[in-house]
């Protein structure tokens, strides 16, 4: 594929299902360089000239079909901030995957601060997938620093699936979305982590139309050392339906903040907030155990449930 | 063929010893379908743990096939070909019914052979495969996915605490016939089950009788169902006079 290595190729696999060129528009960043791009008739890719990053255009009335933004990095001691901006036209009903996969086996820390900006037209649908993975034994870390901004028109929707299984040393995320009546959000982040991993999520949704509603659930594991802080505010300022929810499993020494905030600043704002940590129930490794699994194993299969 | 040789079991509840099982001999033969039930406090949950290798006697041995398992943990005896369906199913976050379908065969089943299993618990399979086991499932529909995870086992030895308890009329007829046909199809296996039910205990090869932690009688259908009937007996939702003689079901 392209002028990628065996590790490129595993991370892009990792970060994107990627086993060969996508079909429709992609680009794919290796090592800060562009290593593939392709604009569609309806999907242009254009890159950035005074800061590095992409423009994705998607023209009004677009479906079916698909952007790929993925990146890997493999040189340790690598440092970049991207700026991406999605511009979704009218009527458009995309899917968009992006993804960082960092193999660090230096001594210097590896970070990717993605910026992605999404400017969701009226009536526009996206599904918004995005998959961070680490992997390498050196001891330069593994940074991700993810900033996503939505602003949604009237009337439109997103779906966004963030997930970070493993490998990623530091992470501090930051979404903020703006929605006008009748859009709706949906985010599901996922998040584990491990040995003395590290994870920020903070979530800022301002619900400013009537009729926007927004439905925020992360689900995670602390494993080891692990820290993870999970900041979620919903601010509804218009009659509208916000709901958020930290579901998180704690295990080892781990440790979990949950902050959930609400603020209704209309009276019809109905806001809603759930939080639950926990270890894994006794009772739940016991009937695993009971069909014949070891208590490791029915851990795992715990885990890997949670967080589907 | 399992066999509990002086079985105790003991607990600790503010620093006195209170003994939940009392020197328990029991066999649970090949073949057959042996049904234990007795008052609620009398120990028969407990024993189903410790066959199940979830709690550890505090005296006595059990053995398996002849081979000692006293201390072998739960996960072995599993292997070893011992099922065990919990009398309150559990639930799980994100795993689906065909997910703890499949880890109860031990195999990647195909979606219509896990779906034999759910329809045998009169389950419209299709509708539930994919469902997560959790809070959305009734009691009802939990107990009978606990159940078909026991039946996708294919045990050698099916122990059930209590599979009648929190399950609607219709469907316990149903079960039944699960049993019924368990029984029917019995080669080297045994099923040994927890119930006050008399429809349950009609259908038993064998019944033994646990009170205060003792096997209180034990025999064939024939000598000992009239006896236990006299209390009289009938559909869980009009067990009063069954409940009176034999006390409510329980946890102990």
């Amino acid at each position: 594929m392209l002028k990628l290595d065996e590790i490129q190729k595993r991370l892009l696999r990792e970060v994107a299902d990627l086993h060969e060129v996508p079909e429709g528009a992609y680009n794919i960043r290796s090592n800060s360089a562009s290593a593939g791009r392709q604009s569609t008739a309806n999907i242009e890719i254009v890159p950035k000239t005074e800061v590095s990053g992409l423009e994705i255009r998607i023209k009004p009335g677009t479906k079916n079909e698909s952007v790929h933004i993925p990146v890997v990095m493999t040189q340790s001691g690598l440092k970049e901030v991207v700026y991406n901006d999605f511009f979704i036209g009218e009527g458009a009903d995309v899917v968009i995957i992006a993804g960082c996969g960092i193999d660090n086996c230096g001594n210097q820390d590896s970070q990717h601060d993605g910026i992605h900006r999404f400017y969701v037209g009226k009536n526009a649908h996206i599904k918004y997938v995005e998959k961070h993975y680490g992997s390498g034994d050196g001891a330069g870390k593994r940074i991700l620093n993810p900033g996503t901004e939505v602003y949604m028109e009237e009337g439109s929707s997103a779906e966004m699936e963030m997930v970070q299984i493993k490998g990623v040393d530091d992470t501090v995320r930051t979404t903020t979305a703006e929605l006008a009546a009748g859009a709706r959000l949906v985010v599901r982040e996922r998040l584990m982590t491990h040995g003395d991993q590290r994870a920020v999520s903070t979530y800022v949704v301002n619900l400013n139309g009537e009729g926007s509603s927004a439905d925020v659930v992360n689900r995670s594991v602390a494993r080891d050392h692990s820290f993870q802080q999970f900041d979620a505010k919903i601010a509804g300022n218009a009659p509208c339906q916000g709901h958020t929810e930290c579901d998180s499993i704690i295990m080892d020494q781990g440790r979990i903040l949950a902050e959930p905030g609400l603020e209704a600043n209309h009276v019809d704002a109905a806001l809603v907030h759930e939080a639950a940590i926990g270890k894994i129930a006794g009772e739940q490794l016991v009937k695993l155990m009971t069909l014949g699994l070891t208590e490791a194993e029915a851990e795992e299969q715990i885990i890997n449930g949670f967080l589907q | 063929m399992l066999e509990l040789k002086n079985i105790s079991f003991q607990v600790d509840t503010e620093g006195l010893g209170k003994e939940i099982i009392r020197d328990v001999s029991l066999t649970v033969p090949d073949r057959k379908l042996m049904v234990i039930t007795g008052p609620n406090g009398g120990g028969k949950s407990t024993l189903a743990k410790l066959i199940a290798g979830i709690e550890k006697p505090t005296d006595g041995q059990i053995f398996w096939n002849g081979q000692e398992i006293t201390d072998t943990g739960v996960t072995d005896r599993a292997r070893m070909g011992i099922a065990y369906a919990f009398q309150q199913p559990v639930r799980f976050k994100g795993i689906r019914v065909l997910d703890l379908i499949r880890i109860a065969a031990g195999k990647n089943l195909s979606v219509a052979d896990a779906c034999e299993y759910l329809s045998a618990v009169g389950l419209c399979a299709r509708d539930y495969m994919e469902r997560e086991v959790n809070a959305s499932l009734s009691g009802g529909e939990l107990k009978r996915i606990e159940i078909a995870t026991v039946l996708a086992r294919n045990a050698a030895l099916s122990v059930f605490d209590e599979p009648e308890a929190g399950i609607d009329l219709w469907s316990f007829r149903n079960l039944i016939d699960v049993f019924r046909q368990m029984r029917e199809s019995i080669k080297d296996s045994s099923i040994l089950i927890i119930s006050h039910q008399e429809r349950i205990l009609n259908i038993a090869d064998e019944i033994v009788v646990l009170r205060d932690g003792r096997v209180e009688r034990q025999g064939t259908h024939a000598e000992l169902y009239p006896g236990l009937m006299e209390g009289g007996a009938s559909e869980p939702c009009e067990c009063e006079g069954w409940a009176r003689a034999m006390g409510k079901g329980g946890d102990a």
